[in-house]
């Protein structure tokens, strides 16, 4: 079964619009508040001496903070959620002994049978992006399941039926659909805005998407303000009569 | 392949229950899920946003989706506690309710009877001001106020004054219109989420955002240009850019003519009077018609106000504002260097202000009438809006900074037009339409009206005979004549001075006091424990939180509090209301789950002891307590005829919005209605609100007024200008010698800039040290949550990069910083994206050890840190002999951010200094999840 | 990488005890009685001592069974395949030599076989990974099998093929740093690509996503002391290879010599594997802007 299948009916996954997000780290919270309540895909993410030192525990999604230099002008914080990238080839699958790691068919969700896993870490190893937490009060593996429980959910009105994280974003930063089909909402994202991958090299060929800033720091093309009069000149009551004089 | 077969459907819960967050001061709406237990008792087992609501539409930022871990946390305090060990460092005992009230009732009543003004009580970031500021003006003492006065009066102030509202959340930028946003000194502020959907909009349409912010983080991190300000000097840049549009001829006369005091006449007459509005027979205020060039009444029919305008020597305010601005003191050139921002960059953004205002500007086809009876076939919009926070409010110049941006808003005519700023109900109202301050107190009374309000002149100065300021935190006296919010941080430190007198009772809610929201924090704990000859100098100390925080250490008496899902709460209009511009809006809180815990409701209690005090408005007619809980005064109390603390299904029946008889089942249809209600502003009365009388009317119907109040925006605030008057010798009332400078500065009519009190030290210490809002965290209260805790459980000190190499920093080392009055040893960090001058950390990360339930160890109370150790609540003396409060002269506003530091490397450090010792434990130290 | 006792034990023990039996297997040499028992028991001891050594590394060992499950896709599943068949192979030889059955020793030729393969599947498990770079290539294979060969050869008492699998080993440890010390750089990954951040500038780390460090951070960013290394690195050499081919090539050779030589190897490997552990970079440490020197 860790064999990745060929085809996949649909692409789902996420693009992350790195221009919008303010790294506000409400979709950490709202992933780890879905899937610690152990009812859908996920049972549960526990957490490690919570009120001690060095708490630590599993979660599906994290938010980094980078700053970046740019050739010229000031530097930029560009803030940064990771999370699984459901890739088409996942080296995440193909190396799991067990079988709990897989890709799905009909959408390329990559899932892991917490069932199955004996929570060897292989997978975890094998993933270039860090998307893979053992649960250690479980021992085992953990990963984001891009809700695959509250997507399909017909317990959930339609309107909530995407990932936690994406209807918490205040911004709107996170942006949830079919990669497969070029007229949805992350298709033409990606069209328009030029979404990339993360380490394409590793050929991994994620299904997310990252929009990159726009440029920032370039003042708009308003040309600067020309001076009403010389008022040098003629004095404020020159600016007086010239400014007045302008009310119809 | 045979994959498993997933359950994709799977029942999220039993139960969904729809009420307001409260992890911060934001309110959300929530829906709170739950599910039965195998003991049959129901489960929080899931919180999320509520899409319906108009505060959030269903989003939740980090805090609010981690409210569960509150709710469980281990910190929530368990039953009353009375203090039995030394204050501050001993042990408490657990004593049953009627034990705990008893023992209040027995320290208050005395008081009453005798020197009401010797209870001080003081709320934090308390949501239901208008109850508790109801319950002392009962009590009679003088001595109340919320956290307004160190949070961000200035804010508040300088916008009521100015424009009749306020940025903070009493207003928004158009979002949906806006074509340019400008932030300026904003993290976070209240009004978190609708702020991020709004940025979301903006750059889903690919609208412009500006920050202007020594630090790049957040908002300001996603703008498209940042100016990264030398801190206190906004109000120079904005008053610049106010002169390019001077220079330029760029501002709008017509919208200056019409709605603002530009086209009044100032009174030129030496003497008493100079300066202030020149008023008719009437005693009215008027302008010069540009039709008959004779005097008319400034709200005539038809009247068209002439701005250029001089009668019998007298000038418009618009000629005297020009001719200040236009001055080359206040020229790009003339203020880059202060400000750190390039003279062409600050020419580049007036040109950028003005091609949005005047060259996109937008119009909406709905016809209006103004409040001359004037007819406007559309409403035309200047798509430029600004939003401010405490980046320009927690500084000593703050409440000018304020006025200066209002001013900005005002020129480029984008006030309350469609793209710009907008009022959120029950604002537009004019500083006319706000109480006074009532101070005056006698034996056994009750306040003769509500402590807060806004001074207009001298003779409203909360002063006793003897000219000593009659408030403990001295409000509303020539130090800071406006502090509408009085002054919080003052309250423990005058009350251990005895100045302006000694009080006994230091009743608290909802503040950490002993921690992040005191200035000179470990100073303050020995004023808390100081003692003479074995009595506490504040002799009773009560104090009511929910959790185990700093504060409960030094109380003799704690009420524990319910969290935020096991009570009643009611977000009033008459406080602090979630409206948004389209719609007033209010809401409740209500008991989604039990307590499992001895506690009670702050505001229930509060009932309680004042019907025990015998307090009239909480005793009813057969001395049984008048309200049973907070529940039922939300429903049944009064505060006018008709209008109650909320304005939704008013009436027997419920079908009354705004005014209306009590309703027996009104919160119950709150609840049906997703625990909020709105009532919306029509069509016609979106824009224009101040001059627009569909909305005066409306506004009059839903209860903000008794009648209609149009006004204009005051450019020229006469208020002050009476200061001045006073300040340079004239009337009876006449402040002390060494405060006549500052009010002669500080109190111009016009928006003026002088440098924060900080600047004083700025040769020693050169370096402006600022703290910013995590998103993720709610000032004291997020550490005690397992998961926040996680992602931010230390902070550092950001240190720029000039900085970073002149002291040759690097990564793991620590740096000792030196304030005027205090010095801490704290871990730095490199950060390029700031102002070289600024070093910053996160706000209140670090903690007290033993505090919220965790471990002594922990990161928080070891590495983290606070800069509050290094903020004096009084300035160093000054020539004069003088040691003035570190406050806005104008309000009272503490200056957070006017601190300046040396910094130098220290020798490799593990935790940071002060390491103070633990505090006693009030509940067990947290162990495992619940 | 974390150096994790329980892998590194798995890997040294399993890989020496396959070699061992690989020897014994091929008849190099054909023991007898006791000393069959003791040579054989001593194999299988190291090669099951080394596989159970690795379920300590398992979040969830009790279905450790399901690992046999995944061989057409992974090197960990064919690993327990080849290594249950070839301790499978080999049992009939074992029992023959000791109890003296006599039986045909084609099994023992395919078990030989067997031991190679299995050590090689082990070594798949962490070339195959284009995550870590420094293992990301044919030296591990090649160091792993060395290390096989030498100790199967110290263990059985071979002087020659020691003493080759000495040189074999010294090639494959010192490929594998020529190799490894460059790999990541080789492999192109920075903090730029794993961000996509290099479109706009140079990018460095900011806050780090927790405070506190989680899995991640624990498992797969284990920065080494430089100094650690500096120290290591000649031991495990001297160890592992030096001093085994010195001492079989000058003392007498007496199964004392062995012992002592064994011992000696063992540290070398053990040494030279928590190296390979530890200064083994994982690209998520980019995220992290965890980066060795
Ligand atoms: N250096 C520095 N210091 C600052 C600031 C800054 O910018 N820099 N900001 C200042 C500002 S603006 C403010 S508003 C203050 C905020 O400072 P505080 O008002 O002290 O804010 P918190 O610490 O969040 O909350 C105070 C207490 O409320 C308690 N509490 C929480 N929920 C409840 C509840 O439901 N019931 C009851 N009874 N208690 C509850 C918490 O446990 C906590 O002990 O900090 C000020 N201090
Ligand atoms: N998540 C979260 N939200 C909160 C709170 C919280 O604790 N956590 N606290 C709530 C409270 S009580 C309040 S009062 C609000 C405060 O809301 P904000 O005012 O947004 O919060 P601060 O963190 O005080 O932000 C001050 C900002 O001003 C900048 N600044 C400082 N000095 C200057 C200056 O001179 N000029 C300019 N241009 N900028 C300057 C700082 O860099 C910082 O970005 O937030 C509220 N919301
Ligand atoms: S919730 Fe949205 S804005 Fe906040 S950190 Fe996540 S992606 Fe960024
Ligand atoms: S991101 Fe990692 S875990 Fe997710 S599919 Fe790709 S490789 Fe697997
Ligand atoms: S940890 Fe679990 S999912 Fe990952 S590889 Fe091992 S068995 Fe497969
Ligand atoms: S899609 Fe679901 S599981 Fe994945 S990060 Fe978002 S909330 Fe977490
Ligand atoms: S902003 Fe966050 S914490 Fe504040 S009320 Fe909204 S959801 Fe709750
Ligand atoms: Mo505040």
């Amino acid at each position: 079964m860790t064999q990745l299948p060929t085809h996949t009916d649909k692409k789902l996954g996420l693009v992350i619009d790195l221009d919008t997000c303010v790294g506000c780290q409400a979709c950490v919270t709202a992933c780890k508040g879905w899937n610690d309540q152990g009812a859908g895909q996920v049972g549960g993410l526990s957490d490690q001496n919570p009120y001690g030192v060095d708490p630590s525990g599993a979660f599906l999604n994290r938010v980094h903070s980078y700053q970046v230099q740019p050739d010229e002008g000031a530097a930029q914080i560009i803030n940064f959620p990771r999370s699984c990238l459901h890739c088409e080839d996942a080296p995440c699958v193909t190396v799991c002994p067990t079988g709990a790691s897989y890709k799905r068919v009909e959408d390329g969700i990559v899932l892991v049978n917490e069932d199955a896993c004996i929570g060897c870490g292989l997978c975890a190893w094998a993933c270039p992006y860090g998307a893979r937490e053992l649960d250690m009060a479980a021992g085992v593996m953990k990963k984001c399941t891009l809700c695959v429980d509250r997507i399909y959910n017909e317990n959930l009105p339609e309107e909530d039926r995407e990932p936690a994280c994406v209807r918490t974003c205040p911004t709107g930063a996170r942006h949830f659909g079919d990669f497969a089909d070029p007229d949805s909402n992350v298709s033409k994202l990606v069209a328009e805005r030029g979404g990339y991958d993360l380490m394409p090299d590793l050929k991994t060929k994620p299904t997310n998407k990252y929009l990159a800033p726009r440029k920032k720091d370039i003042p708009q093309e308003a040309s600067l303000l020309a001076p009403l009069l010389d008022i040098q000149a003629t004095g404020f009551a020159g600016w007086l009569d010239k400014i007045l004089g302008k009310i119809g | 392949m045979n994959a498993p077969v997933l359950n994709t459907s799977p029942v999220v819960s039993d139960q969904i229950r729809k009420t307001t967050c409260y992890m911060c001061a934001c309110r959300c709406g929530i829906n709170v899920h739950l599910k039965s237990g195998p003991d049959g008792k129901d489960r929080v087992t899931y919180i999320e946003g509520n899409r319906d609501h108009p505060i959030n539409k269903g989003v939740l930022c980090a805090k609010g989706a981690s409210g569960i871990m509150q709710v469980t946390a281990p910190s929530r305090l368990q039953h009353p506690l009375k203090r039995v060990g030394p204050r501050g460092s001993g042990a408490f005992e657990e004593i049953s309710w009627d034990e705990a009230l008893a023992l209040a009732v027995s320290w208050m009543k005395p008081l009453r009877e005798t020197a009401p003004e010797k209870l001080a009580f003081f709320t934090g970031r308390d949501q239901s001001q208008s109850f508790t500021g109801w319950w002392a003006q009962a009590f009679g003492t003088p001595n109340y106020a919320a956290h307004g006065g160190f949070c961000s009066v200035n804010m508040a102030a300088g916008g009521i004054y100015t424009i009749g509202g306020a940025f903070w959340e009493f207003g928004a930028p158009d979002w949906d219109r806006t074509k340019l946003f400008v932030m300026f000194g904003v993290a976070e502020d209240h009004d978190s989420n609708p702020i991020k959907i709004g940025l979301g909009k903006l750059k889903g349409r690919g609208a412009r955002v500006i920050g202007v912010n020594p630090i790049r983080t957040g908002y300001n991190a996603i703008a498209d240009d940042w100016y990264g300000i030398t801190p206190g000097t906004d109000g120079l840049l904005i008053l610049s850019l106010i002169h390019c549009l001077l220079v330029a001829g760029k501002v709008d006369l017509d919208y200056l003519a019409r709605w603002t005091n530009a086209s009044l006449l100032v009174n030129e007459t030496e003497g008493p009077e100079k300066g202030l509005i020149l008023k008719n027979a009437e005693s009215q205020p008027f302008v010069i018609d540009r039709r008959t060039g004779m005097p008319a009444p400034w709200d005539g029919k038809g009247v068209q106000p002439d701005l250029g305008a001089t009668y019998q020597g007298h000038r418009t305010v618009f000629q005297h504002m020009a001719e200040h601005y236009l001055s080359p003191d206040y020229a790009p050139e003339a203020v880059e260097a202060r400000c750190g921002i390039p003279a062409t960059r600050i020419h580049a953004l007036a040109a950028e202000l003005a091609d949005v205002a005047f060259d996109q500007a937008i119009e909406i086809a709905t016809p209006w009438t103004d409040f001359r009876g004037d007819h406007h076939d559309t409403m035309p919009g200047r798509p430029v809006s600004f939003h401010a926070m405490r980046g320009i409010s927690a500084h000593s110049n703050g409440f000018q900074t304020a006025r200066a941006l209002h001013l900005l808003q005002i020129v480029l005519g984008t006030v309350e037009t469609p793209g710009g700023f907008r009022f959120k109900p029950p604002y537009p109202k004019p500083v006319e339409a706000h109480p006074t301050p009532h101070f005056v107190t006698a034996p056994g009374k009750p306040l003769s009206g509500p402590h807060l309000g806004y001074v207009r002149g001298p003779e409203q100065l909360a002063l006793k005979e003897d000219g000593s300021p009659a408030r403990i935190d001295k409000a509303f006296t020539w130090e800071n004549p406006f502090s509408a919010h009085g002054l919080m941080h003052m309250l423990i430190p005058n009350a251990h001075a005895g100045d302006p007198y000694r009080i006994d009772t230091l009743f608290l809610y909802m503040a950490n006091m002993a921690w992040n929201s005191s200035m000179n924090t470990a100073g303050v704990m020995e004023m808390l424990t100081d003692q003479v000859d074995g009595d506490y100098v504040i002799p009773h100390i009560i104090y009511s939180d929910a959790y185990a925080s700093e504060m409960v250490a030094y109380a003799d008496l704690i009420l524990p509090d319910t969290t935020y899902l096991e009570r009643h709460d009611c977000i009033s209009l008459l406080d602090r209301p979630i409206s948004e511009p389209e719609a007033a809006g209010d809401s409740i809180r209500w008991p989604v789950t039990e307590p499992d815990r001895n506690v009670r409701g702050f505001q229930s209690v509060l009932l309680d002891l004042g019907h025990r005090l015998g307090l009239a408005p909480m005793v009813g007619l057969d001395g049984s307590p008048k309200f049973k809980d907070y529940a039922d005064y939300i429903q049944n109390h009064i505060r006018r005829p008709g209008v109650g603390p909320l304005i939704g299904f008013r009436g027997a029946d419920g079908d009354q919005t705004g005014r209306g008889d009590a309703n027996p089942d009104q919160i119950a249809a709150y609840i049906e209605n997703g625990g909020f209600f709105q009532a919306h502003v029509p069509e016609d009365a979106l824009f224009y609100k101040p001059w627009n009388m569909a909305y005066q009317d409306w506004a009059v119907k839903t209860s903000f007024y008794e009648s209609p109040q149009p006004y204009l925006f005051n450019i020229w605030s006469e208020p002050m200008r009476k200061f001045q008057l006073a300040a340079e010798g004239h009337g009876y009332l006449q402040p002390p010698d060494h405060l006549r400078a500052q009010l002669k500065l500080a109190m111009d009519p016009l928006p003026v800039w002088y440098p924060p009190f900080g600047e004083d030290f700025a040769r020693a210490f050169p370096v402006h040290a600022l703290t910013q809002r995590p998103m993720d965290m709610y000032h004291s209260w997020g550490s005690q949550n397992a998961w926040l805790r996680q992602i931010r459980g230390r902070n550092f000190l950001y240190v720029p990069t000039k900085i970073w190499q002149e002291h040759g920093f690097e990564e793991g080392d620590y740096a000792l910083v030196t304030s005027p009055t205090a010095e801490i040893t704290v871990p730095v960090a490199h950060m390029a994206a700031l102002n070289e001058n600024t070093v910053w950390t996160w706000n209140a990360i670090g903690k007290r050890k033993a505090a919220w339930a965790l471990d002594d160890g922990v990161a928080e109370a070891n590495e983290g840190f606070l800069l509050n150790h290094l903020i004096s609540e009084l300035l160093p003396q000054r020539e004069d002999g003088h040691r003035y409060s570190n406050s806005d002269p104008v309000t009272g506003q503490a200056a957070w951010f006017d601190l300046r530091v040396r910094i130098a490397k220290a020798a490799p450090m593990t935790h940071t200094e002060p390491d103070l010792p633990p505090i006693p434990r009030v509940v067990p130290q947290g162990r495992d999840r619940a | 990488m974390n150096p994790a006792p329980s892998v590194i034990l798995f890997t040294v023990l399993s890989g020496i005890g396959f070699g061992l039996l690989a020897f014994l297997g091929a008849g190099f040499p054909v023991p007898a009685g006791w000393t069959a028992f003791f040579h054989w028991g001593l194999g299988y001891a190291l090669a099951v001592g080394g596989l159970a050594a690795a379920t300590f590394h398992l979040g969830n060992p009790k279905l450790a069974l399901k690992a046999f499950s995944q061989w057409r896709t992974s090197w960990l599943s064919r690993e327990a395949w080849a290594s249950v068949a070839t301790l499978a192979l080999l049992a009939p030889v074992a029992l023959s030599d000791w109890l003296g059955l006599g039986w045909p020793r084609v099994t023992g030729y395919l078990g030989a076989a067997g031991c190679v393969v299995t050590v090689f599947t082990t070594s798949m498990i962490y070339a195959q990974l284009k995550t870590v770079p420094r293992w990301n290539n044919w030296t591990v294979p090649v160091m792993f099998l060395a290390f096989e060969g030498t100790g199967g050869a110290i263990l059985s008492g071979n002087q020659w093929p020691t003493l080759a699998g000495c040189l074999a080993l010294a090639f494959g440890i010192i490929a594998h740093l020529q190799k490894g010390m460059l790999a990541f750089f080789y492999a192109g990954q920075t903090i730029g690509t794993a961000t996509g951040l290099d479109r706009i500038g140079t990018a460095t780390v900011f806050e780090q996503p927790h405070t506190s460090p989680n899995y991640l951070m624990r498992e797969m960013i284990y920065v080494v002391g430089r100094k650690h290394a500096l120290l290591l690195r000649p031991v495990a050499l001297l160890c592992a290879v030096i001093l085994p081919w010195m001492v079989l090539f000058l003392l007498p050779l007496h199964p004392v010599t062995y012992g002592v030589v064994a011992i000696i190897h063992l540290t070398g490997a053990l040494a030279s594997r928590w190296l390979f552990f530890a200064e083994a970079e994982h690209v998520v440490g980019l995220y992290y802007g965890q980066r060795q020197l």
